[in-house]
């Protein structure tokens, strides 16, 4: 089967994120990039898929040249192919694409891949992109897909040419059963990732990176600035240090009503 | 150019975040000098009529078919798109919940319009439908950072984040009428097929007290002394990712933008350096106190209380005071 799961760079913060100064992205000066939990576990549920299945998975991103940093991680815990779609490569700063724009490119590269190589059999995509968080960009793809498509997945099965999916909801657990070819947006808790090993990530510099010129039509939502949220000034009452702060503990418990 | 709210509700249970999004709407309704009026899917829902009535609605557009008995997030988004299309409203508002965003991502893809989740705030300048300017603050990495936007559509798409609005009763006409659609019979294939309930019970995100533990706790054996606290105080325990990526705990544990929001009378956070994707899912929490070795730790200096030291001896002696008063009490 052939499976391809797309993933989006996003910079890792610490304690805080801190905006440029012209308010249009989070000052990376000394951060760190990674991909989103979500992605990460969809990443690794598509390897999981190939080992047991058999057949061939596929990483795709849109973003800065410097997102190959992302689909090397993903070849580097067992990813076959990387599709990098460079939005940088015409000078310009490499900033978010909107989500129409974002889908719009991201279908029209799905497309040439499968007019070339053949369908996928299941498209992967995160609940919701760590940074911008706009919980459509699977969605609109799928539509422009014409298939199937169920966000929130926290378990797959295949069998019987389809795929049951699951979900919490506020009341339990939801099954969806997909035919294929599906598309389904997989949320962190549905595997733990592995770490990559040393092997892997000498092979995955040796896995051939094919680039496509992405090409979307921008949306209807575009950014102004970013805004830090308001942070409630905080004086941390300190009720001592080691063990024999627990009398003071138990005292609060107390006051909160939470001794009974 | 009504202001239409899509009613979220689970097989005729009214999902309480649609209210939050009925506030939002009479508020851009006001702005617009327009009515607000709602859209439920599938018989199920005809009871909630009342409940939005009270709520501000001026209108119940009821929509009845067979593929809309459970769930479906196609049929829903397919149902939603059809519903604008008859109707003509300035904006659809939702509750930015799992089920809100999805049924607004499936009908914006559908109707081929922006779609803005997430709502903080929504502004509309100068009424006059076509020279209208919406602008927009909507919530970005879970809400640690925050995002202004402007909104140029035929009709506005938006669900407003949740917990932002607060609902309120406003009394409207809730004149009911029946809307038509038709649903191509293939979209069941995303309708539930299946489900199992979950066992009533306290859970992470509804449990009054939460022991929380990260890196600091060490090995997952190292959690028995936060079971411990947690189960003398009828708490729940909690984690960090650093906890789940070790293994040490499950991920429905953990407490974060990539797990769940707690907000709990007390959160005890122990071995927990405080990063703001953790912070985002604890920041609800009434009060926090904070256990680390580290006095410089972002969880320690945002914390409402803290001890420092070992938590690994913190722990148990917080335990042990707990029983040594109530055997004297
Ligand atoms: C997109 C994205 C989403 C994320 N989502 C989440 C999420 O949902 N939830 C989440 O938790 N994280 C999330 N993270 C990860 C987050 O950035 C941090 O890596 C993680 O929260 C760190 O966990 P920690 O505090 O347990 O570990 P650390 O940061 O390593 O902190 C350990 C702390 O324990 C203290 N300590 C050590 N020993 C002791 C001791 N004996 N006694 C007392 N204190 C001790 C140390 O002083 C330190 O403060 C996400 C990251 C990204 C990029
Ligand atoms: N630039 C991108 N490149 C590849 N995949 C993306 C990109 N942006 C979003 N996605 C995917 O779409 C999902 C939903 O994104 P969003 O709509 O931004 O919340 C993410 O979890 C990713 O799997």
């Amino acid at each position: 089967m052939r499976v391809l799961v797309c993933v989006k760079r996003v910079p890792a913060p610490g304690a805080k994120i801190n905006i440029t100064a012209d308010g249009q992205a989070v000052d990376t000066a000394y951060l760190a990039f990674t991909t989103s939990p979500h992605e990460e576990c969809a990443v690794e549920e598509a390897v999981r898929l190939i080992e047991a299945h058999g057949g061939e998975s596929t990483a795709l991103t849109l973003g800065p040249g410097d997102a190959e940093e992302q689909l090397r991680y993903a070849a580097s815990i067992g990813v076959d192919k990387c599709v990098l779609l460079p939005i940088d490569s015409d000078g310009s700063t490499g900033g978010d694409w909107d989500p129409q724009r974002t889908s719009d490119a991201i279908t029209t590269a799905i497309q040439g891949i499968e007019a070339a190589d053949g369908a996928f059999d299941l498209i992967l995509f995160g609940n919701e992109s760590a940074d911008s968080g706009n919980f459509q960009v699977g969605i609109r793809v799928a539509h422009g897909l014409s298939r199937p498509m169920v966000n929130g997945i926290k378990g797959i099965e295949l069998g019987n040419g389809g795929v049951r999916a699951r979900r919490e909801s506020e009341t339990g657990v939801e099954v969806y059963v997909l035919p294929l070819p599906a598309v389904l947006g997989v949320k962190e808790g549905i595997n733990l990732p592995r770490y990559p090993t040393l092997k892997g990530r000498l092979a995955s510099k040796k896995v051939a990176l094919h680039v496509v010129c992405p090409s979307g039509v921008v949306g209807g939502q575009q950014m102004i600035t970013l805004v830090q949220t308001a942070e409630k000034a905080s004086t941390t009452v300190v009720l001592g240090h080691g063990p024999d702060a627990a009398p003071a503990v138990v005292d609060l418990l107390e006051e909160l009503g939470l001794l009974k | 150019m009504t202001i239409l709210v899509v009613v979220e509700h689970d097989r005729g249970s009214l999902a309480a975040a649609t209210l939050e999004a009925m506030a939002a709407a009479r508020r851009v309704a006001a702005d617009l000098a327009t009515d607000v009026s709602a859209l439920t899917l599938g018989a199920a829902a005809d009871a909630v009529a009342s409940v939005l009535a009270e709520h501000g609605a001026d209108t119940v557009h009821q929509v009845h078919h067979d593929l809309l008995a459970d769930y479906g997030p196609e049929a829903w988004g397919e149902a939603v798109a059809q519903a604008v299309r008859a109707l003509q409203p300035a904006a659809v508002v939702a509750c930015g919940t799992d089920r809100g965003n999805e049924v607004m991502a499936q009908a914006a893809a559908r109707l081929g319009a922006a779609l803005v989740v997430n709502c903080n705030t929504i502004e509309v300048s100068a009424a006059g439908d076509a020279t209208a300017q919406w602008t927009i603050t909507r919530s970005r990495w879970g809400g640690s950072l925050l995002e202004r936007c402007t909104l140029v559509a035929p009709v506005k798409l938006l669900t407003v984040t949740h917990h932002v609005f607060e609902a309120s009763t406003s009394p409207g006409a809730g004149s009911v009428l029946p809307l038509p659609v038709e649903l191509e019979a293939w979209l069941a294939r995303t309708v539930v097929a299946e489900r199992v309930e979950r066992a009533a019970g306290v859970t992470l995100s509804t449990a009054p007290l939460v022991v929380g533990g990260g890196r600091g706790v060490g090995s997952a054996e190292g959690f028995a002394s936060l079971e411990e606290l947690a189960g003398v105080l009828g708490g729940v325990v909690g984690c960090s990712r650093a906890v789940t990526n070790n293994g040490w705990r499950n991920h429905t544990d953990q407490v974060g933008q990539t797990g769940t929001r707690i907000a709990p009378d007390l959160y005890m956070a122990c071995g927990i350096s405080g990063a703001i994707q953790h912070w985002v899912g604890a920041m609800a929490s009434k009060q926090i106190l904070a256990i680390n070795t580290d006095p410089e730790a972002n969880m320690v200096t945002k914390a409402d209380y803290a001890v420092i030291g070992d938590l690994h001896a913190v722990v148990p002696a917080i335990t042990n005071e707990i029983r040594r008063r109530r055997a004297q009490a």
